[in-house]
C-alpha cells in the first residue's frame, strides 16, 4: 500500500531529523527543568494542593504537557522551513495524496513530541511522583493526544504561514497563552470568572487535566469530557490541515 | 504527423493567470517519446509556470495538458509517477544523508524496498557520489547537491525528466558532467527530457526548442533549422533576435513564488 509507505517515510524523516539535532534535544529540556525545579521548589511552601500534593508534583504533568505542546508545534513549523528551502516541493510532486502527507507529518511531529515528553517523564522520581508501568503507558497515551492535537494546530498555522518571520508572533500570542491558560501551573477551581472562562476555552486545559489525572489521580473534569474535547479539537485541526494542503493543489 | 501514443507531452491552449497577470498564454506544443525538448525564454516568459503545471504543482486556468497519457488536472497522481523533476532551486533535506534523501524519495514513489536498495548505488554511481552516500547533505557543495538531485530525479526510473535550469550557478566542469549523466540516461533508457536553460550552448543538445516570450511560443523547431531560418550562427543570436535585447522583470516567476507563499 503506497500511501502507508509514504506516511511511514514522512514519519521517519521527522524522527531522523530529531535525533540528528541532539544539542536541540538537550537545549529544549532547559526551560521545563527550570520551571519544574526552580518554580516548583520556590512556590511549594505557599501552595495548598488537592489531597496534600506538593506544588512540584502538581505542576509535573503540566510541565510535561508544556514540553509536548512546544515540541509538537515547533515540529509542525518545520513545514515552513521546508517551503522556504524547497523540500516541500519534492513532497508535493510525489505521487502521494495530500491526506497522507498531513497524516505522516502529524504522526512524525507527535512522536517527536512524545519522545521529548518522555525525557521529562523520566524525571518523575526526582519530583517524588511515583509511576507504575501502567501509569507510564497511560501518560504516554495522554501525551500523544496532546501532541496530536497541538501538532495539528501547528500544521494549520504552518500551511498558512509565508515565512519564519511570523514565528515569534505565533509563540507569544498563541502558544504561550495556550500554555499559561491550561492550568499547567495552577489549580482551576479558585479562579475569578474571567480567568475561568479563558481556561475553559483552552483545549490544552483538558490535555493537562488528563495527564494530571493519570499521574496524580486528581482532576477537574470528567475523563470522558476531557477526552472528547481534546479528540474533537485534534480532529477539527486535522480536517482543516488536509483542506489547506488540498488548496495547494 | 505523429499519433498521440508517440507523445510524452501534449499541451493544448494552456493558459495560466495569476491575479490578472497572464503568465502562460494559450500555449500548445507536443513532445515525442525519447525527445530532448528545450524551453527557452527570458526571465518571466512563463517557463517555470509551464513546468509547474506539467508536473502538477499548479492548476492551469484553462487549456489542457497531457503527460504520458494522463491529464495533469484529472489524474495528477498518475502523472507524478511518470515524471522526475530537477527544480530550479535546491530541494534536498540537508539534515539527512545522501542515501536517506534517496530512500525518502523511493518510499514516496512507492518503490519496493529491494528496488530502492538496488537503485540507490546505481544512481549514486552515475552522478559519482557513491563515496559520499553516508554523508549529510549539508556538507555538500552546490554542484554535489545538484548531482544528488539528478540522482534522485532518476531513482524511480521516470519516463520524462524535467530539468528547470539545472546548471544554474554551477561551474563549467559540473555543468558538463550533468549533461553527460542526463544524455547517458537518455541513451540507456529512452528517457524523454523537458528542459529549460539560460545557457544557449547547452540548448544545442535539444532535438527541438520552443522559444517562449510573454507567455507565448514565438517559434518551435530544431536548433539547426532555427539558426538557418533566422540566418544566425548561434542559438544565442536566434534567441536575441526573437526576444529582443531588453532586460526583463521576473514578473511571472514571482507570481509563482507568491503562490508558494500564499497567505
Amino acid at each position: 500500500m503506497g500511501e502507508l509507505w509514504a506516511i511511514y517515510i514522512l514519519w521517519l524523516r521527522d524522527l531522523k531529523r530529531y535525533f540528528y539535532d541532539k544539542p536541540r534535544i538537550v537545549a529544549s529540556l532547559g526551560q521545563p527543568i527550570l520551571f519544574l525545579f526552580v518554580l516548583g521548589t520556590a512556590l511549594s511552601p505557599s501552595f495548598a494542593g488537592p489531597g496534600g500534593i506538593k506544588f512540584s508534583e502538581f505542576i509535573f504533568p503540566g510541565i510535561i504537557s508544556m514540553t509536548v505542546l512546544f515540541t509538537s508545534v515547533f515540529s509542525a513549523m518545520s513545514i515552513v522551513w521546508d517551503r522556504e528551502f524547497g523540500f516541500l516541493k519534492e513532497v508535493l510532486v510525489a505521487p502521494v495524496s495530500r491526506f497522507s502527507i498531513v497524516v505522516g507529518k502529524a504522526f512524525g511531529g507527535s512522536t517527536v513530541a512524545v519522545l521529548q515528553g518522555c525525557l521529562m517523564l523520566a524525571l518523575a522520581p526526582l519530583v517524588g511522583v511515583k509511576l507504575s508501568l501502567l501509569k507510564v503507558l497511560k501518560s504516554v497515551a495522554a501525551m500523544f493526544l496532546i501532541a496530536f492535537a497541538m501538532n495539528g494546530l501547528g500544521i494549520v498555522i504552518a500551511a498558512r504561514m509565508k515565512e519564519m518571520e511570523g514565528f515569534q508572533m505565533i509563540v507569544n500570542f498563541l502558544i504561550m497563552p495556550i500554555f499559561f491558560l491550561s492550568g499547567a501551573l495552577f489549580p482551576l477551581d479558585r479562579l475569578p470568572g474571567w480567568l475561568t472562562v479563558l481556561t475553559r476555552v483552552d483545549p490544552l486545559t483538558y490535555g493537562v487535566d488528563l495527564t494530571r489525572r493519570v499521574m496524580l489521580g486528581v482532576s477537574a473534569f470528567n475523563v470522558f469530557f476531557s477526552l472528547s474535547v481534546i479528540l474533537g479539537f485534534a480532529f477539527v485541526m486535522f480536517l482543516i490541515a488536509v483542506y489547506e494542503f488540498n488548496l495547494a493543489d | 504527423m505523429s499519433t498521440s501514443t508517440d507523445l510524452i507531452v501534449k499541451v493544448e491552449g494552456l493558459t495560466k493567470k495569476f491575479n490578472g497577470l497572464t503568465a502562460v498564454d494559450s500555449v500548445s506544443f507536443e513532445v515525442k517519446h525519447g525527445e530532448v525538448f528545450g524551453f527557452l525564454g527570458p526571465n518571466g516568459a512563463g517557463k517555470s509556470t509551464t513546468i509547474n503545471i506539467l508536473c502538477t504543482l499548479l492548476k492551469p486556468t484553462s487549456g489542457k495538458a497531457v503527460v504520458s497519457g494522463y491529464d495533469v488536472v484529472k489524474n495528477p497522481n498518475a502523472v507524478r509517477k511518470e515524471i522526475g523533476i530537477i527544480f530550479q532551486d535546491p530541494s534536498l533535506d540537508d539534515r539527512l544523508t545522501a542515501e536517506d534523501n534517496l530512500r525518502f524519495h523511493g518510499y514516496l514513489y512507492n518503490m519496493d524496498h529491494k528496488t530502492i536498495e538496488r537503485r540507490i548505488p546505481e544512481v549514486l554511481e552515475l552522478v559519482e557520489l557513491i563515496d559520499r552516500r553516508k554523508d549529510h547533505v549539508r556538507k555538500f557543495s552546490g554542484g554535489m547537491k545538484r548531482r544528488l538531485e539528478i540522482a534522485r530525479g532518476l531513482l524511480h526510473c521516470p519516463k520524462l525528466l524535467f530539468l528547470d535550469e539545472p546548471t544554474l550557478g554551477l561551474d563549467p566542469q559540473t555543468r558538463a558532467h550533468i549533461w553527460d549523466y542526463v544524455l547517458k540516461m537518455r541513451q540507456e533508457s529512452g528517457l524523454s527530457i523537458f528542459m529549460t536553460t539560460h545557457y544557449m550552448q547547452e540548448a544545442e543538445v535539444c532535438d527541438r526548442i520552443a522559444i517562449i516570450d510573454h507567455g507565448k511560443i514565438v517559434d518551435l523547431d530544431s536548433p539547426a533549422r532555427l539558426k538557418e531560418k533566422y540566418k544566425e550562427q548561434t542559438l544565442e543570436g536566434v534567441f536575441l533576435k526573437l526576444t529582443g535585447r531588453e532586460i526583463r522583470p521576473q514578473a511571472a516567476e514571482s507570481a509563482w513564488v507568491q503562490w508558494m507563499r500564499r497567505p
